[in-house]
């Protein structure tokens, strides 16, 4: 059972901490660029919201395989598959997540507008030094709720990783696929102990960080 | 004006828009000069593209550096330039004492007790440690302004800071505008609508109509002019009739 929600956590948190990184670079140049692509990356970007996991999984499924082209070129550096492996799952979560990594970070860049990286730039501050120490601390709150849902939506993810993951324990097998198979196999005092603790967790995780995030504002007033 | 030691020299003169921008200027390498003119007529414009916010074809030229000209744009963080917008923007993660110094640390002021002095000189000093969130507006400028000076400009650009206070908040920030105006060594562009701050501190006025500028009567004149026809009126009074007049003066379609 321990190894299960390590299992769990350690893909939540990867996931989160992966996609804050590039999510966040994307989430700028959507809110910030007025392009013709902009619209079509930005729909790409979204399509895992609505695209059943099953969908993602079977196509994620077919490109992590061996006899894939990408999977052909990681060949030579040893890598035969990443499907039913954690680090397929983990871009399977990625990939299954971004929406809600991109959709806050990028209101919150647009909820601020061009003037704070204006004024960061006639106090000498180059673009590199003023998304620093300007937009991302402005866009914190953004930031703040990307990872919540990230991570939320990484434990209770469950289609793609059923898919891609094949639930082998200790490796691929997570809290939500475990609990799955508790139940199909009727042992469900043990489904029952998952399913709760899972419950109580998520509302911890949230609470807490909506805590520290109502603190953070409020140090600024 | 003197033209033969201009502190800042340039042309702008493009498209942005629907508006079109043809302005050649100089400025004194001291002393404020008030611009002016009717809303829309582009004088926000050529304050950004004074100081590189955006970019149309010209030349410019401040305390002998090139800023831009056919070949080179300078980007605003590699400008010496100080910008005062209409609404403080202060960085609201930042306490009164890291706007201040944000710019300071990045320009390379060398002297730590630089801050203390533009925070005397603008009564900040018991401000420092506060947030920026509940401060008043005359104080919220007043920092935009210190944190623009202790940024090192070679060219202060100002674009209604007072606009957005009342009353009694502009009365309370002139003086220290006044005082300020006094000890700057550089020279300082001022966008304002009001007759009353032109009179109070403006050495050289320019006027802009449609995109283009030129020069007004020396603000004294200008004020003269209007107070031997007006005779008893209020000072605010008169200073607006000053400002119609100093504006008429050079539209005779006014």
């Amino acid at each position: 059972m321990a190894e299960v929600i390590w299992t769990t956590l350690k893909l939540a948190g990867l996931t989160t901490l992966l996609l804050l990184v590039l999510a966040t670079p994307l989430a700028w140049w959507l809110a910030r660029h007025r392009s013709g692509w902009k619209e079509i990356i930005g729909a790409i970007a979204t399509l895992p919201i609505i695209l059943p996991p099953s969908v993602l999984g079977f196509y994620l499924l077919i490109v992590l395989a061996p006899a894939s082209p990408l999977m052909g070129l990681l060949h030579p550096f040893g890598i035969r598959t990443l499907a039913f492996t954690f680090p397929g799952l983990v871009i399977g979560s990625m990939i299954y997540s971004l929406p809600f990594a991109v959709q806050p970070i990028r209101g919150a860049f647009e909820a601020m507008g061009d003037r704070p990286m204006e004024v960061a730039a006639t106090l000498r501050a180059g673009p590199l030094d003023a998304f620093m120490t300007v937009a991302l601390p402005l866009a914190r709150r953004g930031l703040l709720a990307a990872a919540i849902l990230v991570f939320a939506h990484t434990i209770g993810e469950f289609g793609v990783v059923l898919m891609i993951g094949g639930g082998i324990p200790g490796q691929t097998e997570v809290l939500s696929v475990r609990i799955y198979s508790l139940v199909e196999a009727l042992q469900y005092a043990e489904a029952h102990r998952l399913a709760a603790g899972l419950v109580v967790f998520s509302f911890v995780v949230l609470l807490a960080m909506l805590l520290i995030d109502r603190q953070a504002v409020r140090r600024l007033r | 004006m003197n033209a033969s030691d201009p502190g800042v020299a340039g042309r702008f003169r493009g498209r942005l828009g629907g508006f079109q921008l043809d302005a050649a200027f100089a400025l004194p390498a001291r002393g404020l000069t008030a611009l002016t003119g009717p809303s829309g007529s582009g004088k926000t414009t050529l304050m950004r593209c004074l100081a590189g916010l955006t970019r149309l074809p010209g030349h410019l030229v401040v305390d002998g550096e090139t800023w831009q000209d056919e070949r080179q744009f300078r980007p605003t963080h590699r400008r010496s330039v100080g910008v005062v917008f209409q609404e403080a923007s202060l960085l609201s993660h930042l306490s009164v004492r890291g706007n201040l110094t944000y710019g300071a640390r990045r320009a390379g002021e060398p002297r730590p007790e630089a801050l203390d002095e533009v925070a005397e000189l603008l009564g900040l000093s018991p401000l420092l440690g506060r947030a920026t969130a509940n401060l008043s507006g005359g104080e919220r400028q007043r920092v935009a302004l210190g944190r623009a000076l202790l940024a090192r400009p070679r060219l202060l650009l100002m674009d209604e800071p007072l606009s957005s206070l009342d009353a009694d908040a502009k009365a309370e920030i002139l003086p220290y505008l006044e005082r300020l105006h006094r000890s700057l060594a550089i020279p300082v562009l001022y966008i304002t609508h009001d007759a009353s701050e032109i009179a109070r501190l403006a050495d050289h006025v320019l006027v802009m109509r449609e995109g283009r500028l030129a020069e007004g009567p020396s603000p004294a004149a200008a004020r003269d002019a209007a107070r031997d026809r007006l005779g008893a009126l209020g000072a605010a009074e008169k200073d607006r009739l000053a400002l119609a007049a100093l504006i008429a003066g050079l539209d005779p379609a006014d």
